[in-house]
């Protein structure tokens, strides 16, 4: 194969440990967290420097081979699925914290940081890194910057661009550049955030420049159970409308509750249809005062129980059961699919009941957990792809799923990014001027569309598509459904 | 060439047939920011204030759509019906400057200390490109990741990549009281020593105001939130300082008025802002204390206001020495980025995209 020969040149200056070519070698990096989608590069660049980094898009760019990036390969949207005979550049060893300034608050780090290691890094200044993506224990900096990746306290702190506030960028022709910078102010135009979220299209980011945040001097985090998903919903409502602006407002379905707490047990009520977890954080006589004012509202919605976190324990225990949902649930099925819708807040009723409804009529369980705040959904659809046609099935919902976000006038994604999952929604999300204008902005960079080819844009190749089976890196044991 | 003419569309689609009918052309919101306008004047103006109004707003959301030539004064007082504001504080409210100039501009106030500046709250843009074609980018909804962050693109863009026709912003429930303490510094280095000690602290500041008086940095601190423990609070942030005098409630609303009217800019002096880190202000206030240029370090001096009494030419050469960069706001220049260029040569490749036969002025 022409592509293997071509890789034999990167052979000569990658020693062989960490050029992956042999095929069992390659397994592992064949998906990502969305396992149902599956194809295999020619090889894997194990890049130790930036430089080996550079030099590999280079001669991408020079060979017109395709690549991709890859952070953990936690992404849920087929992000870092390779392309077929292309090069992957994984990064995880790209993992250094460069600098560290608390005056300014800022950290500059390498893409294969991990995201809570900046948090770690950073508090023993009082300091912290905001976005907290349930993966935050494995998922990288760089994936965080390619999918403008959230958490569960984007309401109030925002996204992972309004963290970001420089980088050092590789694009897909080999040109290195620098964009934004330490301070929280530009002049021109915001280079930086039009990077982040551009999914791995305009090149691969080698240095990041991230905003930290003093840490809060006090949470407060109540936790209200309710007999229907609409009541807990109803409550999410008159906390906006009483002017509160919790840093956290997540909800869980009965499903959700039963997995996470057959997990981990968080000590959630059992019982209940649905779970409110509320954060204030803050200075303590703000919080204080905040935390009367919520406790009136949450008692007017009349949950069913009500608890406060007592303390750091209590909390962390409250955060744990949210935050391995995800993989709690794909404990109760041998696959699943997570979606990442988003609504208008006041539709959040309207498109439960109608997930509902779609669940009902395909026949799949579908569990719920999600960022109430920013109306961003997480339906979990379960499947069994052993059985013939389920996989066909969970997707058909999948989209119904997206279609009926679109409708209610949100997006196809809050977090988790477009990928190869979503491409052929864009189309109904976007008008085709805005596409063709996309399409031109990444050819402006791109012109072979070598980087990450075949994602977000909707007439990419088509990956095969496969049944079933855990994630690669489940498989060897280093990533785990706990 | 003949006298420059206005041309002040309506409607989306007037705006697109502007802009496929003018070779060149600059674009004109309130008037508040000439300085970003072209040295030599565009043979068409693009004057926008007729695109004007709110589209849609639903505080429930803390969200709103509006057109792009809206005042930010009607935009602030529909928000504040509602105990709503903008949080990245806008300069020049009452001047008249639009919500699309302060995007295009990419100006944040003193209040975005606290939770972000513009491009931390525009969700969706559309905008006419110079082939005349309505684009959308981002959307309506708090969240969203899809497809490329082209509202992030456009805060910043000076008119140069597009004509802004509509923009959606988060908003939030804004506090309901606030108080300002006035704290003096005996020197330049005890300033930038107390901005570093309160980085790491955790007071949820406002903003975080540094001024020259007679000579000597003032810092101002602004705390805001509900009302009843106010007054506590700022009782311990004044513990914790060891100082300050608490500004009476009149003279606070009228202090932060100001600063985000910029009142204290001379009447026809240039007015520049420049991004800084901590450790450049030094150098750049020795050169501004050298020139007598009257200055304000914002947000904790994420950046400078400058009225520069000389010509642009001259701060431009300063700010390239100090390997600075800089806007210019007020006053005229060969093009409104000074000093120091991010990433110019994606510039040049992006602009050629948005903006093939270049209609708008170079970027
Ligand atoms: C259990 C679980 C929970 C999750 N929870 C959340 C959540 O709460 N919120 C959320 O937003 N996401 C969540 N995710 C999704 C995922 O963790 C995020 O998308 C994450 O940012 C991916 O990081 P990664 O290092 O695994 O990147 P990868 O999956 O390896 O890559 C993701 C994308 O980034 C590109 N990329 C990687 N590095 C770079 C770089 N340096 N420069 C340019 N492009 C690059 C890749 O090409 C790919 O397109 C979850 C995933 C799992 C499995």
């Amino acid at each position: 194969m022409a592509q293997t020969d071509l890789l034999d040149e990167l052979a000569q200056w990658i020693p062989p440990e960490r050029l992956l070519r042999q095929p069992a070698q390659l397994v592992p990096y064949e998906s990502d967290a969305l396992t149902a989608f599956r194809s295999r590069p020619a090889a894997v660049l194990l890049a130790a420097t930036q430089e080996e980094v550079v030099q590999a898009v280079r001669f991408c760019h020079r060979a017109a081979i395709p690549f991709v990036a890859r952070g953990s390969g936690t992404s849920l949207s087929g992000g870092s699925l390779p392309v077929q005979d292309g090069l992957v550049i994984a990064l995880n060893r790209l993992n250094r914290i460069l600098h560290l300034d608390p005056a300014q608050r800022i950290a500059v780090v390498e893409p294969g940081v991990i995201n809570l290691a900046v948090s770690r890094a950073a508090a023993p200044y009082g300091l912290y890194y905001a976005p907290d993506p349930s993966s935050q224990q494995i998922c990288t900096i760089g994936g965080n910057v390619a999918f403008n990746s959230g958490g569960a306290h984007c309401l109030k702190y925002g996204m992972t661009a309004n963290h970001v506030l420089g980088l050092k960028v590789v694009l897909p022709d080999g040109e290195v550049v620098e964009l934004g910078g330490a301070s929280l102010e530009g002049v021109g135009p915001d280079w930086t955030g039009f990077f982040v979220g551009s999914e791995g299209l305009f090149g691969i980011a080698l240095e990041i420049t991230l905003r930290l945040l003093p840490k809060p001097a006090l949470y407060r985090t109540v936790l209200a159970a309710y007999d229907s998903l609409e009541a807990a919903g109803d409550a999410v409502a008159s906390i906006v409308a009483a002017g509160l602006l919790p840093g956290a407002m997540e909800i869980m379905d009965a499903l959700a509750i039963e997995a996470a707490e057959a997990a981990v047990q968080a000590g959630y009520p059992r019982d209940a249809a649905a779970l409110l977890i509320v954060e204030l954080e803050g200075e303590p006589r703000q919080v204080e005062a905040e935390f009367a004012q919520l406790l009136q509202v949450v008692d007017r919605s009349h949950p069913r129980t009500l608890s406060v976190a007592k303390d750091d324990a209590d909390r962390a225990r409250i955060w744990k059961g949210r935050k391995s949902a995800f993989s709690a649930v794909g404990r109760l099925s041998p696959d699943y699919l997570v979606q990442d819708g988003v609504v208008p807040r006041s539709k959040l009723g309207a498109a439960l009941a109608a997930i509902e409804q779609m669940s009902r009529r395909h026949a799949l369980r579908v569990a719920n957990v999600f960022h109430a705040g920013d109306g961003n959904l997480h339906p979990l659809i379960l499947y069994d792809g052993r059985v013939d046609g389920e996989l066909e099935r969970a997707e058909t919902l999948a989209g119904e799923i997206l279609q009926l976000c679109i409708e209610l006038g949100g997006s196809i994604t809050g977090e988790h990014g477009v990928g190869v999952e979503k491409r052929q929604y864009m189309a109904a999300l976007f008008a085709e001027t805005d596409l063709a204008v996309m399409a031109e902005l990444r050819r402006a960079l791109d012109p072979g569309e070598l980087a990450n080819r075949g994602k977000m844009f909707p007439d990419g190749e088509a990956p095969a598509l496969r049944a079933q089976g855990p994630h690669p890196l489940e498989r060897l044991g280093l990533l785990s459904r706990e | 060439m003949s006298a420059p003419t206005a041309v002040a569309p309506s409607s989306t689609q007037e705006l697109q047939e502007a802009v496929c009918a003018c070779p060149q052309l600059a674009v004109r919101g309130g008037g508040s920011k000439p300085g970003l306008g072209p040295e030599q004047p565009a043979p068409v103006t693009l004057d926008l204030r007729r695109l004007s109004g709110l589209l849609e707003y639903d505080p429930g959301e803390f969200t709103f759509t509006a057109r792009a030539g809206t005042p930010l004064k009607t935009v602030a007082a529909t928000l504040a019906e509602h105990g709503q504001y903008l949080p990245f504080d806008p300069p020049w409210v009452d001047q008249g400057a639009t919500l699309g100039g302060t995007v295009a501009a990419g100006l944040s106030g003193s209040g975005r200390y606290r939770y972000g500046g513009v491009r931390d709250f525009l969700l969706g843009v559309r905008f006419v490109d110079g082939q005349g074609r309505l684009v959308q980018g981002g959307g309506r909804v708090v969240k969203n990741a899809a497809g490329f962050d082209l509202p992030k693109l456009l805060v910043g863009s000076l008119g140069r990549l597009g004509v802004l026709a509509e923009v959606t912003f988060k908003v939030f429930p804004q506090p309901e009281q606030y108080t300002t303490l006035r704290l003096p510094q005996p020197s330049l280095d005890a300033a930038l020593a107390t901005l570093a000690t309160l980085a790491r602290s955790s007071f949820d500041l406002e903003a975080l105001e540094w001024v020259e008086e007679e000579g000597r940095p003032v810092l101002y601190l602004r705390q805001g939130g509900l009302a009843a423990p106010l007054a506590e609070r700022q009782a311990a942030l004044r513990a914790w300082l060891g100082g300050g005098e608490p500004l009476a409630a009149a003279d606070e609303a009228r202090f932060w008025q100001d600063a985000r009217e910029l009142a204290w800019v001379p009447a026809g002096s240039l007015c520049a802002k420049v991004p800084l880190r901590l450790e450049q202000v030094a150098a750049l206030d020795a050169l501004l204390s050298t020139c007598g240029a009257p200055r304000r370090y914002c947000a904790g001096a994420a950046w400078a206001w400058v009225a520069w009494p000389a010509a642009a030419a001259e701060l431009h050469r300063a700010l390239s020495q100090l390997q600075l960069g800089g806007l210019l706001l007020k006053g005229q220049a060969p093009s409104p980025l000074l000093g120091l260029r991010s990433a110019p040569t994606l510039a040049a490749r992006i602009k050629r995209v948005l903006d093939p036969f270049n209609r708008f002025p170079p970027l």
